[in-house]
């Protein structure tokens, strides 16, 4: 179990200078466990300032953050278990890598938490294979790697921590698009495998729309829509009000219909779109 | 937190001494700091110094209080060379106990050496408050460039104080970003001992490094890409002038520096 409750949540930066910045203003969300969340929205809108307060890596200027009820900033063990049961993956998290081999760069996370030796050793392999590093690359140096599987080793040093919450920031960024698809793939395995909730911050409507329960859009620290992939991208005027797109699926789907095509609401795939057009052709309607 | 640094910190602005040149500003500095070990050491001549330097802060509009913030940092050895002084003065003590016996002498001493340092410093966080990193190098090419003649390599020198200065806020941030990510993977850089602390740096100055060279590596590549070659034939963007304002500057500076002179053969 591993709920995250978020009330009331304010973060000021440079708090007290004259560059003072709002980052984010009274975000109030629930987070149950095992859901599956994608946050959305522009550059700058709050994404990143947010998912920090959740492992307790920022401490919020007014608002609670608790974990299963608890205020993860009670005390400061209660900050660094927080640490090890919401597991962050930053953006670009190759950067951190710093061991001779990967196998101890992914050990690094388990080795804070203080777990014997065996059980380090399990959690690796058990993480490497989640994230897809292959098993001889454990005892290569991370910076013989490709910048892709660098990605795959960052990630498991977080999974390797088995944190009830993983937080992913743009784990697909400036990676080539089998790279991108293998990573989301990991990713959804890790999701059904384990239970834990899934946390995922990108720009990417298409992979959200496959993956996301629900979606949370963020726009100038506010948060201003909350509910499934359905109802957010349906709303797509909105969505172009705060510079954000709706899947390539359903803005075709959109164009389809408004030339005529009797397609459904609701797609947001490509697969979907397809479907929905040979069970249109078949009844023969004019394709 | 790290952010707060302030290295150097140039706040912009349109006075009339962030207007000077910046060869004028290195030159003036450089007098101001003689001027100051010329003074002597009486409350006259020290009136004029503090009005001077006054009366500067006032032009450049610099805040008082970003100066004293700019202090903190040199409270401790001030105070201890102040201290010093009171005590290894010879002169007419104070008491006596034990072996310390501090002076009179000594007391008024260590003052004059106190605001003698304080009025150093604030002199050229002045010149570094006023003037930007890059008309600084500028500044400091120009004025060296006669050196050239013996094939010393200025514009290198200029090139590569730039870039560093340049690259500090960079490697600021960069320090932050790791730091959040390992204290995310439960990485503690606050509590523990001497070695245990140093030995939670690892995580952190590796990456570190590695993307200081990959940075130094990708800039080198953009400059060459830009047929960079270094200073021969180089033309600027921004040519510096020498102007009425800083014949003014320099009258203002070597006035500052006779009357401090004739000062002292007054006695004052």
């Amino acid at each position: 179990m591993s709920e995250i409750r978020v009330s009331a949540l304010r973060y000021v930066y440079g708090q007290g200078t004259p560059f003072e910045k709002i980052a984010i203003d009274d975000v109030n969300v629930t987070i149950p466990s095992g859901q599956f969340v994608g946050i959305i929205g522009h550059t700058g809108s709050g994404k990143s300032t947010f998912i920090q307060h959740l492992n307790g890596l920022l401490r919020p200027h007014g608002g609670t953050v608790c974990l299963d009820g608890a205020d993860i900033f009670r005390s400061k063990e209660a900050t660094l278990a927080a640490r090890f049961q919401v597991g962050l993956v930053f953006q670009y998290p190759e950067y951190q890598l710093f061991e001779e081999t990967c196998a101890k760069d992914i050990a690094f996370g388990p080795g804070n938490m203080g777990l014997p030796p065996e059980e380090i050793h399990n959690r690796v392999l058990e993480a490497a294979h989640f994230a897809g590093v292959p098993e001889e690359a454990l005892d290569q140096s991370p910076l013989d790697l490709s910048g892709g599987q660098k990605r795959r080793v960052a990630i498991a040093g977080v999974i390797a921590m088995r944190p009830g919450v993983l937080v992913l920031d743009e784990p697909t960024a400036g990676l080539d698009p089998a790279g991108r698809q293998s990573i989301l793939r990991n990713i959804r395995d890790y999701h059904a495998a384990t239970g834990a909730t899934v946390i995922l911050v990108t720009h990417d409507m298409d992979e959200i729309a496959r993956l996301a329960d629900r979606l949370l859009v963020f726009s100038q620290g506010k948060l201003v829509m909350d509910g499934t992939p359905g109802e957010v991208f349906s709303r797509d005027e909105a969505l172009t009000a705060l510079h954000l797109a709706v899947p390539s699926a359903t803005a075709i789907a959109g164009a389809l219909r408004r030339r005529g095509v009797p397609l459904p609401e609701g797609i947001f795939t490509l697969e979907q779109l397809e479907a929905a057009i040979l069970t249109c052709r078949r009844e023969g309607a004019p394709c | 937190m790290l952010k707060d640094i302030t290295l150097g910190q140039y706040f912009p602005g349109n006075t009339i001494v962030h207007r000077l040149d910046p060869r004028t500003k290195l030159l003036l500095t450089l007098l101001y700091i003689v001027t100051l070990f010329v003074a002597n050491e009486a409350p006259a001549s020290y009136l004029v110094l503090l009005a001077a330097l006054g009366g500067m802060i006032a032009l450049s509009r610099i805040p008082p209080r970003t100066m004293l913030r700019g202090l903190k940092p040199l409270v401790i050895i001030i105070a201890f060379t102040a201290v010093l002084n009171i005590f290894y003065t010879p002169g007419t003590p104070i008491f006596t106990l034990g072996f310390l016996h501090p002076t009179w002498e000594g007391l008024a001493h260590a003052a004059f050496m106190m605001l003698r340092i304080l009025m150093l410093v604030c002199g050229t966080f002045l010149l570094t408050y006023t003037t930007s990193p890059i008309a600084l190098t500028d500044g400091l090419e120009q004025m060296l460039s006669p050196l050239k003649k013996v094939r010393f390599p200025v514009h290198e020198l200029s090139m590569i104080m730039s870039i560093a200065l340049r690259f500090i806020p960079i490697l600021v941030e960069e320090t932050d970003k790791i730091m959040s990510a390992q204290k995310a993977r439960g990485a503690d850089f606050e509590t523990g001992g001497l070695l245990k602390r140093a030995r939670a740096m690892v995580p952190l100055l590796v990456p570190l490094f590695v993307s200081a060279f990959r940075r130094a590596d990708e800039l080198a590549v953009a400059m060459e890409c830009r047929c960079y070659h270094g200073g021969e034939g180089r033309t600027r963007l921004k040519q510096l002038h020498m102007s009425g304002r800083d014949a003014g500057a320099f009258l203002a500076g070597a006035a500052l520096l006779a009357g401090l002179i004739a000062l002292r053969r007054l006695g004052l």
